[in-house]
């Protein structure tokens, strides 16, 4: 991991390839598939969940990892189909549901980083995230003025 | 990057054909980003293909079924034809049951879209269980078997009381195992990553499944998704025992594997648990701790006034059947009230010829199979308070369905049908030290 002023920049390992630039939305607890979130307009519907009725569509999504059904991947899958996934995903957690959903929902994809993306990373930061060289580059939104 | 084997290469390169080519991509694909150095030969998938979804439905509209099975199950858009399944594989529960049609305010398109995905399905040699318990009717993998599982309550079942190995699978992992006979050997596949984590001590003994599923649901929310070892004099544990501990861990939490020694497979002794490594301090399950499990799965009722009463989740067994009719025989059910019981079809049978179902119609419930109203995401017409005696079914229906939740016991939750009003409360533990 390297800091230089507002930017911080995360190596870990890509586990689906592609390089995009967008904003994060980050979650503090896991994200459930099956009952977590609604394809049809790509949002977290579980009703405890700090993130509730929020939608990811387009976000970069940071979240510590997968929880709850073997439907996971196929929900997070739906969202490619339906329009609503989100732009990219950065996990902590490497799972076969996370794996297998970041695969089947297409999207460039890192894990196994060299810092905790989720205390690192803040939502409405700007994030690249390369899944070709394993890079996840942070400019933290407070100090962009 | 995963080593193959020449015959994957094979399959890879397109000599078995396109689809498994495809399926071979995925695989590959799935490995390396799990980091798994080689794959494993399979010849037992559990998997789902019929269930109706938006996506799905359009995608088959777009092109056949084929072309839902290409994209969904092997994640490959090409126009495929797609062979009969290489290895036996299951269909586990569907979305909809046929004999819900008329009593739940099914979607009937559902039901007609289900069932040309199951004849599609069976087309291929797809075996349609229809149930999240294919343990209990004709697919008991073998101590130490590599499957390829989906179903969270069936895949901590089969790792940690058959003794066989899977990962949480999911639809497009199957579907490419189907065509191959190959999954990742990572994760529950290999030795090294099945022994325990935290050591639990019970100082409760367990009476009956209700007990073992609250069990279950504090271990699930302690550990997460990590590997509990439970020590005690917990008393017997039969099929729906462990059928409950497992579901409610999986759903508080993501436990994939346990281990109780002495009974369990995989461990022997306590020490065999831990693979021989440093037993960690042990975590406290007692009196308190399954009273507080029991307040929190009835934390979501406040009307005593009961629709509806779930028995099943995951599929019941044939003893919780018999249990039913017993507690039914002779009595009816509420007007306002309906009762039903979900168990894969095959063991529905059995519960035909034993005088079963017949007992529970008469006093105005029913047998029900193949889905669930998790699955459906449906109850009867009206339904505003449910109870049911599983731990599983009361932590998702209420979020699912909007509707408040009673937890009980098989025989509480049939008196609230047959009362109308829900009467449970927790029986003492019985402590053993």
């Amino acid at each position: 991991m390297t800091v230089s002023g507002s930017t911080v920049l995360l190596r870990g390992r890509g586990i689906v390839p592609g390089r995009v630039t967008g904003e994060a939305l980050v979650s503090h607890e896991t994200i459930s598939g099956w009952g977590g979130i609604d394809p049809a307009t790509g949002t977290i519907i579980e009703r405890r969940h700090e993130l509730y009725g929020v939608c990811f569509t387009g976000k970069v999504l940071v979240f510590p990892g997968a929880k709850g059904s073997s439907g996971w991947s196929g929900f997070f899958q739906s969202t490619r189909l339906m329009g609503t996934a989100p732009l990219a995903m950065v996990f902590t957690s490497l799972t076969t549901k996370a794996a297998l959903g970041a695969i089947v929902t297409r999207v460039p994809t890192v894990t196994e980083l060299d810092g905790d993306p989720v205390a690192l990373i803040h939502t409405g930061d700007m994030v690249e995230v390369d899944a070709d060289r394993g890079l996840v580059s942070v400019w933290v939104a407070a100090s962009l003025g | 990057m995963v080593t193959l084997t020449d015959e994957e290469k094979a399959m890879r390169d397109g000599a078995e054909g396109d689809a498994v080519a495809a399926a071979m991509d995925l695989l590959i694909r799935y490995a390396d980003a799990l980091g798994a150095d080689v794959l494993c030969e399979t010849r037992n998938v559990a998997g789902t293909t019929t269930q109706p979804s938006p996506a799905k439905t359009k995608l088959m509209e777009e092109g056949g079924w084929a072309k839902a099975y290409a994209v969904i199950n092997l994640d490959c858009d090409d126009d495929l034809e797609i062979p009969d399944v290489k290895v036996p594989t299951c269909q586990l529960q569907h979305g909809f049951g046929e004999d819900a049609r008329g009593v739940m305010p099914y979607p009937e398109r559902n039901i007609d879209l289900q069932a040309d995905a199951e004849s599609f399905a069976s087309s291929r040699g797809i075996n349609i269980l229809a149930t999240c318990t294919p343990y209990q009717v004709g697919n008991l993998p073998t101590y130490g078997e590599h499957v390829a599982w989906m179903e969270s309550s069936a895949v901590v079942y089969a790792n940690a009381v058959l003794g066989a190995r899977t990962n949480c699978e999911g639809g497009a992992s199957t579907g490419a195992a189907s065509l191959t006979g190959r999954i990742p050997c990572w994760g529950n596949h290999r030795v090294e990553n099945r022994y325990g984590t935290h050591l639990v001590e019970s100082s409760l003994r367990m009476d009956g499944f209700q007990d073992w599923g609250m069990f279950g649901y504090f271990v699930g929310d302690v550990v997460q998704e990590a590997r509990p070892v439970m020590t005690g004099d917990l008393g017997p544990a039969d099929l729906a025992d462990l059928k409950h501990f497992g579901a409610a861990a999986a759903s508080s939490g993501g436990v994939e594997m346990y281990h109780l020694p002495g009974r369990t497979p995989d461990a022997p002794t306590v020490e065999a648990a831990f693979g021989g490594g440093r037993i960690p301090e042990p975590i406290s399950y007692g009196a308190a701790e399954r009273r507080a499990v029991y307040e929190s799965l009835n934390s979501i009722g406040e009307s005593e006034d009961v629709d509806f009463v779930l028995i099943g989740c995951p599929h019941a067994s044939l003893d919780q059947i018999g249990r039913v009719a017993r507690a039914l025989e002779g009595r009816r059910l509420s007007e306002s009230c309906e009762l039903w019981v979900m168990t894969p079809r095959a063991l529905r049978t059995v519960a035909d010829r034993n005088g079963w179902t017949a007992t529970i119609q008469r006093a105005g419930a029913r047998v029900l199979t193949d889905s669930c109203p998790a699955m459906s995401r449906v109850a009867p017409e009206g339904t505003r308070v449910f109870a049911t005696d599983s731990a599983k079914q009361a932590h998702y229906l209420p979020a699912i369905l909007g509707i408040e939740a009673w937890f009980g016991t098989l025989e509480e939750c049939v008196d609230a049908a047959v009362t109308g009003r829900w009467r449970g409360g927790l029986a003492p533990a019985e402590v053993v030290r």
